[in-house]
């Protein structure tokens, strides 16, 4: 399986209202990510845009369908259409989810939550390999953000990864938001999930907001700029995995380009302090 | 628990089906499911006021919401991909407005659209080509991505109005049937209205037949007219239209 050249710059998330000016390759990043499923289809205007921002960047393609915790399996033609679009793209690399979509012929399109237990365990390590096999390339995997936790979980969520990780190969996309909001939601310290992730793994790390739910959960809305302590867990993280590929992930109210190009500018200035203290 | 056995639980009540997922659940679990059963209704909402815009806009957010929710009801997801879930929306919309033809042939419009907008690409048919053709025994080839049907309104006109921001028509039925096509052309999804000589033609050579047979169907049409100038006519638009990719 081919390995994961190294690349650590500063990116972000294509969104639509900003397909002009990256078409035109007038957006100062490293790279973009985009939505590996609006690029997964037959023909026309999306693989016309991504053929053309391809030109100019770099691509990493982000799933939100994969549904690699399935118990059921994954779906031959998503892995099949995922392996066109990526021989297509010659992307930095694939992610998608820890979660899973449905069951029983029924889709949420949502990231829903996985049971720590081993047995989820071997499942998605199955389908990892699976998934991994058909594409030709280890994965990257993002934590999700959590509202529930199982009666049967048997382990947290860090050791979970730090497992998959072992055992499939894969590598891993963390998303400091999520780390935050679900430590929120749970109540437990975001520090120590940091401190068990397997640092030499991490291959991309994503950046957002969220927003205030009801009865105290957050919600991973990520429809706000990235907030102070969410910054703050970042500049552990890259005190503790060094240099990684960054980018923000807006999803929603989606501001203008120069904005997200601003909030993009802290994540590079941190990094580049944290990099020049630890050379000290 | 087994792993299956708790997503399709999960997945069963996500649903809206009556089961009591609490139990499996970790402590203060409530307030957490609330939110992933309001997400899946409002990523799926929000898909279809995506890919049905014309149809949301001449409803009105509030009615057409109330269609999403008991869309989502009658037919949940059942596809990996969200841009598939508008399918079978216009039936729903035929069943809760049975006396406003036009909504569901709007929203069969903003459909077609919507699957022409990254449907297969067509080939590009070469001129020269056409020069040895025996036109007899020819059979069209059409873009993969051409749909059609016959409407009974004038919900055509509506869309085009709805689209450049113009006050559309109030809805009205159509002196008699008439056809509506979609396709691509290059990257742009294209409609446009056809007569029912037109419309004979059309769904002849969609059947496969030869355009002998063509001819013939349109003749029968319009057994008045001048079938073999209006069959060139023909021909000659839907070449210029990109209708036609290729001849056997």
């Amino acid at each position: 399986m081919t390995a994961l050249a190294p690349f650590a710059g500063f990116g972000l998330g294509m969104r639509k209202p900003h397909y002009p000016a990256f078409l035109a390759g007038e957006v100062p990043v490293d790279f973009v990510e985009v939505i590996s499923e609006n690029f997964m289809v037959e023909g026309g205007r999306p693989l016309h845009v991504i053929d053309k921002v391809r030109e100019h960047y770099p691509v990493a393609l982000h799933g939100v369908s994969m549904s690699i915790g399935s118990a059921e399996g994954l779906n031959r033609d998503y892995l099949r259409r995922l392996r066109m679009l990526a021989d297509r793209v010659q992307p930095l690399w694939i992610s998608d989810h820890l979660c899973w979509t449905g069951a029983h012929g029924f889709n949420s399109h949502d990231l829903l939550p996985m049971p720590y237990t081993r047995e989820a365990l071997e499942i998605v390590r199955r389908n990892l390999d699976q998934a991994q096999e058909a594409l030709g390339r280890p994965m990257l995997l993002e934590n999700p953000s959590s509202y529930v936790t199982f009666a049967q979980d048997e382990m947290p969520e860090w050791a979970f990864l730090a497992e998959i990780v072992r055992s499939s190969g894969c590598f891993l996309l963390l998303d400091i938001n999520n780390i935050f909001v679900t430590a929120r939601n749970h109540a437990f310290d975001p520090a120590e999930y940091l401190a068990a992730v397997p640092a030499d793994r991490v291959r991309q790390i994503h950046l957002a907001g969220h927003s205030q739910g009801r009865e105290g959960l957050l919600i991973d809305t990520h429809d706000a700029p990235t907030p102070d302590p969410v910054w703050a867990l970042y500049e552990g993280a890259i005190g503790r995995f060094g240099p990684v590929a960054t980018m923000i992930e807006r999803d929603d109210a989606i501001p203008p380009l120069e904005t997200l190009l601003d909030e993009l500018a802290i994540a590079r200035r941190l990094a580049t302090s944290k990099a020049g203290a630890m050379a000290a | 628990m087994t792993l299956i056995d708790t997503q399709r639980r999960f997945s069963a009540w996500l649903a809206g089906g009556h089961i009591d997922v609490s139990a499996m659940m970790g402590p203060r679990a409530g307030r957490g499911l609330a939110v992933y059963r309001h997400a899946v209704g409002a990523t799926l909402t929000a898909a279809l006021r995506d890919s049905f815009g014309k149809t949301h806009a001449w409803l009105g957010e509030k009615a057409f919401d109330a269609a999403a929710v008991a869309h989502i009801q009658i037919r949940p997801s059942t596809s990996w991909t969200l841009s598939n879930y508008g399918e079978g929306f216009e039936a729903t919309l035929a069943e809760l407005y049975p006396y406003d033809p036009e909504v569901a042939e709007l929203a069969w419009l903003d459909w077609s659209l919507r699957r022409a907008f990254e449907g297969p690409d067509p080939a590009e048919i070469d001129p020269a080509d056409l020069a040895e053709i025996d036109w007899d025994a020819a059979i069209l080839c059409f873009a993969p991505a051409l749909a059609w049907r016959t409407i009974a309104t004038n919900a055509a006109a509506i869309w085009r109005a709805l689209s450049v921001g113009e006050t559309p028509p109030a809805a009205a039925s159509l002196d008699g049937p008439a056809g509506l096509i979609v396709w691509r052309q290059g990257l742009e999804p294209r409609f446009r209205t056809v007569d029912p000589v037109e419309q004979a033609a059309l769904e002849s050579a969609l059947r496969g037949e030869d355009f002998a047979t063509v001819c013939e169907m349109t003749a029968r049409a319009d057994p008045l007219g001048d079938p073999v100038r209006r069959v060139g006519e023909l021909l000659a638009q839907w070449l210029g239209e990109g209708l036609i990719v290729g001849v056997i």
